[in-house]
C-alpha cells in the first residue's frame, strides 16, 4: 500500500521523503490545487529540487491540478498541465473533465489521477472516466461507508486511494458551495474553503467571536479552543439548540482500519494536509509508515500502538479523531 | 429546440420532503400553470420514496398530456446499490429526458441518451460543455456559484442543440454530505430517522448565533437560507442567453413565483418589493450572478 503524503513547501517534501512516504503531492503557487494558501507550494525551480530528493529515495511525485477553470481562466490549468508534464512528474490528480481531457489530448503519458475533488462516488463513474479519459487511479471522496469501498474497489477498472489522516471534510468533497456562499471564494473557483482574507476575530463580552465573510460563525467563550473557521465547523442555532450542526472540529484517522482498507484492495492511503507544517508532516509519515508496515507484515495481529496514536491525536483539529463516513453511525 | 426568443421556465425538482398527496396537488398545480418544462423525481435522499418509480412516471404523463416539457431527475449523491439500480431504471427510461446530478448518471447516459446535467454536475468551462456535448449532453445547468460572466462565456459556446438554464429562483443547493443533518438535529442516526424531513416541508433554518438567517438543512444536502433571485435581473440573463430559467419549488405560493416570471417575462408590471418579500419570508441574495458572495442580497 502506498503512502501518499502532503508536501505544501520544500520542507514539508524533505519532511515526508526521509519520514518515508511513497509518494508526495504538491500544488504550484496559484489557484490550479485546492490549497491555494499564501506562502504554500512550488515554484518550478522549487519542484525540479523536490523531484530531485524524492527520485534519490524513489519517491514519486504528483502534482494536484484539482480546482476548476472557468473560461476566463481555462488558460492558466491548461499552461499548468504542460508545466506538470514538461517537469517529468508522475502523475497529475485533476477533478475537472475539461481539464482531463486537455490532459489526455496533448500529454497521453503523464499519468492521470482523479481527484477527491471530481466527486466520483462509484464505479460506474469511474468507469466513465476511465474509458473517456484514461485515469488510473482515483481519490474516492469521504463520504463512504467502509462496505461501499469495498464495492467500488471490487468493481473499479481503476486502482483506489482513500483518505487515511487528516482535516475531514463532511460534505463531498468538488461539489460544497458553503464558503462561496458567505465569501465569493470556493475550493473549485480559487483553491481555498474559508479563505484567510474573510476570516475576522473579535474579543466582545459575549466572548470571542469569529467571522467569515461577515457571517458570524462562532462565538467561544474564554479559554475556548478553536479550530480554523470553515463554516462545516461553525456552531449555528437551529429551533432552540445552538451546537455544531453540522460538524464538529474533528480529524479523519482511519489507522486501526488499516487492515480491512489492504484486504479489500486500497492501493493507497493519503494524508491530507498540505498547508500543514514539515513537523506535522514528519510525524504523521512517521506514525503511517510504520503502521504500514505492521500491517504488511503481519494484518491479523495489527492494532494501532498507543504512542501512534497519541502522535496523530496532538497533530488532530479539535484534538480528537473519527473514522468518518467508513464507519455508519458517524453518518 | 429553441435557441432564440424568451426563455422558458421550468420547474426544478422538489429539494425537500413532501408527502405523496402534496406532490400530487402541487403537480396538478403546476399542469394548469404557465410553465414550460417539469423536472421530477428525489435528487436528495434515496430514503425518501413519497412517490414510486411508476407513480412518478404517471405524473410525467399527466403533465406531458398537459403540454409540458418532463425531465427526469436524478440523485446527486450516489452511493448504495440500491440507488444505483434505481438511477439504472431513470436512465434507462426510453422515454423522458433525464437530469444527471452526478457523474455516475452522467457516465449510465452518456452515448446512450440525450441528458441535461443538474447544477452538481460540475461544468464550469467550455472544453467541459463540449466534451459532454459529445456524449449527449442537451441543456446544462449552470452550476450555482459561478457568475453571469462565466454563463455568458458558456452559453457562447455551446454547441448547436445545447442549452444553458439558470438557477432563478428558490434556496440554493450548496453542499451534500453522507451525514443527514436533520437527523442530527434531532440526535438520531441517519438509519434510523424516522424520516423527520416530512416535517419541514421548506428544511429546517439554522441560524447563526447572532440570529441572521444562515443555512437550511434538508437531510443530507444544506441549502442557503436565502432565496437566490434573478427576477430582478432578467433583461442580463435574457441578453447572455439563458435558454431556460429554473424555478425551485417551495411548500407555499410556487406558482406566484411562476406567473411572477411569466409576467415579467411578457413585460408586465413586476411584482412590487413587499409581494416579493412575502415570497421569500428570509431574504432575497443573488450574489453568485454578480460575482459577490452567494448571500448578497440584491441591488435595492
Amino acid at each position: 500500500m502506498e503512502l501518499v503524503c502532503p508536501a505544501g513547501s520544500l520542507p514539508a517534501l524533505k519532511a515526508a521523503v526521509e519520514a518515508g512516504a511513497n509518494a508526495v503531492y504538491l500544488g504550484f503557487r496559484d489557484a490550479t490545487n485546492a490549497r491555494h494558501f499564501p506562502g504554500l507550494n512550488f515554484t518550478d525551480a522549487q519542484i525540479d529540487e523536490g523531484l530531485r530528493l524524492a527520485r534519490a529515495r524513489g519517491v514519486k511525485v504528483y502534482v494536484a491540478l484539482n480546482t476548476y477553470p472557468q473560461p476566463h481562466n481555462w488558460a492558466q490549468w491548461a499552461a499548468a498541465v504542460d508545466r506538470a508534464a514538461a517537469l517529468g512528474v508522475d502523475a497529475i490528480i485533476v477533478a475537472d473533465l475539461g481539464v482531463l481531457d486537455y490532459a489526455a489530448d496533448r500529454h497521453p503519458d503523464l499519468p492521470r489521477h482523479l481527484s477527491v475533488q471530481g466527486s466520483a462516488t462509484t464505479c460506474e463513474a469511474l468507469a466513465f472516466l476511465h474509458a473517456r479519459f484514461g485515469i488510473r487511479r482515483a481519490v474516492l471522496p469521504r463520504v463512504l461507508s467502509l462496505a461501499q469501498v469495498r464495492q467500488v474497489v471490487a468493481h473499479s477498472p481503476v486502482s483506489i486511494e482513500v483518505f487515511g489522516f487528516g482535516s475531514l471534510c463532511v460534505m463531498v468533497e468538488g461539489r460544497c458551495l458553503l464558503s462561496s456562499y458567505a465569501t465569493g471564494k470556493s475550493p473549485n473557483t480559487c483553491g481555498a474553503c474559508s479563505p484567510a482574507e474573510f476570516v475576522r476575530w473579535e474579543e466582545t463580552p459575549a466572548g470571542r467571536t469569529t467571522r467569515l465573510g461577515g457571517v458570524l460563525i462562532d462565538r467561544r467563550a474564554a479559554g475556548e479552543t478553536a479550530g480554523y473557521p470553515t463554516l462545516c465547523k461553525g456552531r449555528y442555532r437551529v429551533g432552540d439548540s445552538t451546537y455544531y450542526a453540522i460538524e464538529e472540529p474533528t480529524s479523519l484517522n482511519t489507522l486501526a482500519l488499516l487492515p480491512e482498507l489492504m484486504a479489500l484492495g486500497v492501493v493507497a492511503v493519503k494524508i491530507e494536509g498540505r498547508q500543514r507544517s514539515p513537523a506535522y508532516v514528519r510525524d504523521v509519515t512517521t506514525t503511517w509508515r510504520r503502521a504500514i508496515d505492521a500491517c504488511a507484515r503481519d494484518a491479523a495481529h495489527f492494532a494501532p500502538r498507543p504512542e501512534w496514536l497519541a502522535t496523530l491525536g496532538k497533530v488532530s483539529e479539535g484534538a480528537q479523531t473519527t473514522f468518518g463516513a467508513l464507519h455508519r453511525p458517524w453518518q | 429546440m429553441s435557441t432564440t426568443g424568451a426563455p422558458r421556465l421550468a420547474i426544478g425538482p422538489v429539494l425537500t420532503y413532501w408527502p405523496a398527496e402534496q406532490l400530487r396537488t402541487f403537480y396538478a398545480s403546476v399542469a394548469d400553470g404557465p410553465a414550460d418544462i417539469v423536472y421530477l423525481g428525489e435528487t436528495v435522499c434515496a430514503k425518501r420514496r413519497a412517490l414510486r418509480f411508476d407513480e412518478w412516471v404517471e405524473i410525467a404523463e399527466h403533465l406531458v398530456a398537459r403540454g409540458k416539457e418532463v425531465v427526469l431527475s436524478t440523485l446527486a449523491l450516489v452511493e448504495a446499490e440500491s440507488e444505483r439500480k434505481t438511477l439504472r431504471q431513470i436512465c434507462e427510461n426510453g422515454r423522458f429526458l433525464v437530469e444527471a446530478n452526478d457523474l455516475t448518471a452522467v457516465a449510465l447516459l452518456a452515448g446512450r441518451a440525450p441528458f441535461v446535467t443538474g447544477p452538481t454536475v460540475n461544468v464550469y468551462n467550455a472544453r467541459t460543455l463540449q466534451r459532454l456535448a459529445k456524449e449527449g449532453l442537451r441543456r446544462f445547468v449552470l452550476p450555482v456559484e459561478l457568475s453571469r460572466e462565466t454563463f455568458g462565456a458558456l452559453r457562447a459556446a455551446c454547441p448547436d442543440g445545447v442549452e444553458g438554464e439558470v438557477w432563478a429562483w428558490g434556496r440554493l443547493p450548496l453542499a451534500l454530505s453522507a451525514r443527514c443533518f436533520t437527523a442530527r438535529a434531532h440526535n438520531l442516526p441517519k438509519d434510523d430517522c424516522a424520516f423527520r424531513c416530512l416535517d419541514y416541508p421548506d428544511g429546517l433554518l439554522a441560524r447563526t448565533q447572532e440570529g441572521q438567517p444562515f443555512l437550511t438543512l434538508n437531510g443530507i444536502q444544506t441549502q442557503s437560507a436565502q432565496t437566490h433571485s434573478l427576477l430582478g435581473d432578467l433583461d442580463d440573463v435574457i441578453a447572455l442567453g439563458a435558454d431556460v430559467l429554473r424555478i425551485s419549488p417551495q411548500s407555499r405560493q410556487t406558482e406566484v413565483v411562476v406567473q411572477a416570471f411569466a409576467d415579467a417575462l411578457a413585460g408586465r408590471t413586476p411584482l412590487d418589493g413587499p409581494a416579493l418579500a412575502r415570497l421569500a419570508p428570509l431574504g432575497l441574495c443573488d450574489g453568485y450572478w454578480r460575482g459577490a458572495p452567494g448571500i448578497a442580497a440584491p441591488a435595492a
